[in-house]
């Protein structure tokens, strides 16, 4: 692999740009691996990585049905942050965090790593003293958060009203450094640095099938054949349970559409994210210019990747009460993608009942800021049966009792 | 946009007039039940890529509770039916077979 760097750019520059080469191989499927990872998006390119880093693991392929980060990781609104109630979630999203600071070195590809800042909005007294609660949670974790006042929100983001109409604004619970990063080159940079360890990177290759023997997985049925394997794992977000099913066992997840929209661009005016979760809205301004809009997820099971019309009319309308500005912009573009929501709202990364096939899903609305974070600790765990990461999001879970409950923590947007 | 006719009031409503109620005909489990059932019982749900039966609720409306059945890979919706039945009725899932052969969900097939 040729390294990126200045020096890079300027004899490109002197040879008319015919030195770059593809970040990632084409490959073709090889009869058997070490470990197959069903789905490249993030999750599944992050766990490919970080066995290959972190554990000499690299006779790995990562299938992928359609195109490289073309599900969530493409869809979503890019937050980075780690204000989580309760200690697991806080553990896994503040190691996510922290590896996304230095991501761009590490995978020597520019992820663009913005740390300008998250905030959550408190508009009713439960959500100052909700959030208050959280800060203090935080300061507990090491995770660095406080809840400021008004002044300072409209101090940080100068185009918030605060006296709304409906929910004032009467403080925010503040990760200053929280941010954004460009999503597609998460997934880039990570194929690229897999492809570079010698993985194989299989696009438009779906698995049909999930083959066992004697109660462990032997290999997956694709539609380029059938490749074997010692160890699977199924990152597969919305279709979890469609892989969950062709692997025989069950899972406590439905899949339904989550919702996002970008305005026309404009000018900058807001260089923080703000998310404002009593009314279902959040909002940053890409760098491009286009404000960037999140909301609610819908109520019903939907695999289109398209959402219903109302929910997105819900959360403009809610975000125009807030950013009274936004109200004359046209919007630009508009998608759905289909996120894989648990009871507690927290993810699954763990063994299964089929032995050698592990899962992790269940990341719901807000998988993306948890990329890195989530594929060290899914190495680790297909790598050595155990992390400390993800030991207390085993499926088991359920059945015994112990939820992880950032539903109630966080509200609804992740 | 989702519509729906409610089998009570006949009205043919929009999804804005409606609230979705998760997965229809579970079976309820309680203190007595194994682990297993339990388990099941709460957590795990059909999440097929194909029919699907929910329930919903006619909440706009009649604000009464009935049951759907829908692709939720093509969202079309193959008929409504009354809450007060454990099994969806049979002329309705005929229609169902003839348009997804083959088709399955929990022990119906």
């Amino acid at each position: 692999m040729k390294r990126y760097s200045a020096f890079a750019v300027a004899r490109e520059a002197l040879r008319n740009q015919t030195g770059w080469e593809r970040a990632w191989r084409k490959a073709h499927p090889k009869k058997a691996y070490d470990v197959i990872i069903v789905g490249a998006g993030g999750h599944g390119l992050a766990t490919a990585y970080y066995l290959g880093k972190n554990f000499g693991i690299t006779n790995v392929a990562v299938l992928e049905k359609g195109w490289l980060g073309g599900g969530n990781t493409g869809r979503n609104t890019t937050i980075i942050r780690s204000n989580y109630l309760q200690d697991p979630s806080a553990a896994i999203y503040e190691k996510a965090r922290s590896l996304y600071e230095t991501l761009s070195q590490d995978l020597n590809y520019n992820i663009m790593f913005s740390p300008r800042g998250v905030m959550m909005l408190a508009q009713t007294e439960h959500e100052v003293r909700g959030y208050q609660r959280t800060a203090h949670a935080n300061n507990l974790q090491g995770v660095e958060t406080t809840f400021i006042s008004p002044s300072e929100v409209k101090r940080l983001c100068p185009i918030i009203e605060l006296n709304g109409p409906r929910y004032p604004v009467l403080g925010a619970l503040w990760q200053s450094r929280a941010g954004t990063a460009r999503h597609d080159a998460v997934a880039w940079g990570y194929a690229r640095a897999c492809s570079d360890m010698g993985m194989d990177i299989i696009q438009q290759c779906e698995v049909t099938a999930v083959r066992r023997e004697g109660g462990r997985v032997k290999g997956v049925t694709t539609t380029k054949g059938e490749i074997d394997c010692d160890k699977l794992g199924l990152v597969v977000a919305g279709h979890s349970g469609v892989l969950a099913e062709m692997a025989g066992f069950r899972l406590p997840i439905e899949s339904v559409a989550l919702q996002a929209l970008v305005s026309e661009p404009i000018k900058p005016c807001m260089d923080v994210v703000v998310m404002a979760n009593t009314v279902h809205g959040y909002m940053s301004q890409s760098d491009k210019g286009e404000m960037v809009i999140g909301g609610g997820a819908d109520g019903y099971n939907n695999y289109t990747q398209r959402g219903s019309f109302h929910h997105a009319e819900e959360t403009v309308r809610a975000l125009v009460e807030t950013f009274p500005m936004i109200s004359r912009l046209k919007m630009l573009r508009w998608w759905g993608g289909i996120v894989d929501m648990t009871g507690d709202r927290s993810p699954i990364l763990s063994k299964t009942p089929l032995e050698g096939c592990f899962i992790n899903c269940g990341w719901g609305t807000g998988g993306f800021k948890a990329i890195p974070g989530s594929g060290w600790g899914m190495a680790e765990l297909i790598a050595k049966g155990y992390s400390p990461l993800t030991a207390e999001f085993g499926l088991n879970r359920f059945r015994e009792g112990r939820f992880i409950d950032e539903s109630v923590a966080a509200g609804v947007a992740h | 946009m989702l519509c729906l006719e409610c089998p009570y009031c006949g009205v043919a409503a929009e999804e804005t007039d409606l609230h979705p109620g998760g997965e229809a005909h579970l079976k309820r489990f309680g203190p007595e039940s194994s682990d297993d059932d339990f388990t099941g019982y709460l957590f795990h749900r059909e999440n097929p890529k194909g029919v699907h039966f929910e329930r919903w609720r006619h909440v706009n409306g009649c604000g009464k509770w009935f049951h759907a059945a829908r692709c939720t890979n093509t969202l079309e919706v193959f008929g409504t039916y009354s809450a007060q039945t454990t099994e969806p009725p049979k002329d309705l899932l005929d229609t169902i077979r003839a348009k997804r052969p083959g088709f399955t969900w929990r022990d119906i097939a």
